[in-house]
């Protein structure tokens, strides 16, 4: 029993994100509507970057800004005081990715929606074969 | 395919939980992650640049490439929201406001040289009287927001903060503008020729410094080359450096962003929006 809360306080983060992450995911094969895909694959990414900076932490470490890093300093620092920056800097490039990814979705989106008066996956396909 | 999706995800998820029986316990300092390069970024990089904050030294400086290439993919957004919404052909509708009498008048194919005269208005076709109370806060609330914006890129070497969050800040109080007055009164004070002017100045101050690295005798972005040019303060030189290309991330971000957004809303007519 206790190994078994052990291994649940181990590893519940990871198994929440892969929860998230298939909501995303189911979000973007069942559901018929494009905005609610993208709305999935938004959802999706977010599970990654949660996973990324989850990886990055360590018990008993601060955020990644060296205390009194400015000015003279001699204190010899401890890379166990200070949390990985290495998945945070990955992570805030992976943010704008996302954010590109997605206002250029959109556009596309707003094409299809001029083009074909709806967003309907069903829709647009009876209306591509009627072309 | 409903059933059939939910499948395929209750086999991945399952497969991925298994799967994290592999991965290091939550927070282990001894995790691979954390241990080689992570150790020595924690443990040189203030030695190295003189900049505290960890994440912006290794953003900008030791990954820079990856972070140009990241404003340039921005850039690439921004640019791919005006080829394939921007929309020069005039509105079929137009509608103006008589301000003294109240009376809206409608034009059909309107002129594009009519110039309304000071008693008429401009308005969406969908109007709603504004809300006083939501234009007050948000006139007052938009300097503040900007100056934030600024104090987080100016400060992103030493505190939370950077050239991306801080470009997202000023860009959604430009964006704020635009949802509590509307879509005209932000394009009068930013025009759209000064968004792509300062979406590409961003990505070229970036480039820029990197060249100029270069041309003082260095490797591209290596911004120790760049000391000369700043006699009063050498020692700093990477974290100047660091700012510099922190700035054109922000002024690039800020940018795109506000495009991205006005384009979408008004499905690149510019005109009338959210």
């Amino acid at each position: 029993m206790n190994e078994l809360l052990a291994l649940i306080v181990a590893k519940y983060n990871f198994w929440l994100y892969i929860v998230l992450m298939m909501i995303g995911l189911y979000a973007m094969i069942a559901k018929n509507n494009l905005m609610k895909k993208l709305v999935g694959m938004n959802i999706f990414q977010t599970a990654i970057i949660l996973f990324y900076v989850s990886i990055g932490y360590k018990h008993g470490a601060t955020l990644p800004i060296i205390q009194g890093g400015h000015g003279p300093h001699d204190a010899v620092i401890h890379a166990a005081d200070y949390i990985n920056p290495l998945p945070h800097v990955l992570m805030l490039t992976a943010i704008v990715v996302s954010v590109a990814t997605f206002g250029v979705a959109m556009a596309l989106c707003v094409k299809i929606y001029q083009k074909y008066q709806t967003l309907e996956e069903d829709e647009l396909r009876i209306r591509l074969s009627e072309k | 395919m409903k059933l059939l999706g939910f499948v395929v995800i209750c086999l991945t998820g399952g497969l991925l939980i298994y799967g994290t029986m592999d991965l290091p316990n939550w927070g282990d300092p001894a995790s691979p992650a954390s241990t080689h390069l992570s150790d020595y970024y924690i443990e040189n990089i203030v030695e190295e640049t003189q900049v505290p904050n960890l994440v912006t030294a290794v953003l900008a400086d030791y990954r820079g490439y990856d972070t140009m290439f990241e404003t340039a993919v921005v850039f690439c957004a921004g640019l791919a929201c005006f080829l394939l919404l921007r929309d020069f052909r005039p509105g079929k509708n137009r509608y103006y406001r008589h301000i003294p009498t109240g009376v809206m008048l409608h034009f059909k194919n309107p002129d594009t040289r009519m110039i309304p005269g000071n008693e008429f208005e401009h308005m969406d076709k969908d109007w709603v009287p504004s809300d006083i109370i939501i234009k007050t806060v948000c006139r007052i609330l938009i300097p503040f927001i900007q100056i934030y914006a600024l104090y987080v890129v100016a400060h992103g070497d030493f505190s939370p903060g950077g050239g991306f969050q801080g470009g997202v800040i000023f860009g959604s109080s430009l964006i704020l503008m635009a949802i509590s007055y509307n879509l005209r009164t932000l394009m009068k004070r930013v025009t759209e020729k000064f968004l792509s002017i300062f979406a590409a100045t961003g990505v070229l101050i970036y480039v820029g410094l990197g060249v100029l690295a270069m041309i003082m005798g260095g490797q591209f972005l290596d911004y120790g080359m760049l000391a000369p040019l700043v006699p009063w303060d050498p020692g700093h030189i990477r974290a100047l450096g660091m700012l510099g290309v922190e700035i054109g991330v922000g002024i690039a971000v800020m940018a795109v962003m506000v495009i991205i957004y006005v384009n979408i809303v008004s499905e690149g007519r510019h005109d009338e929006g959210l």
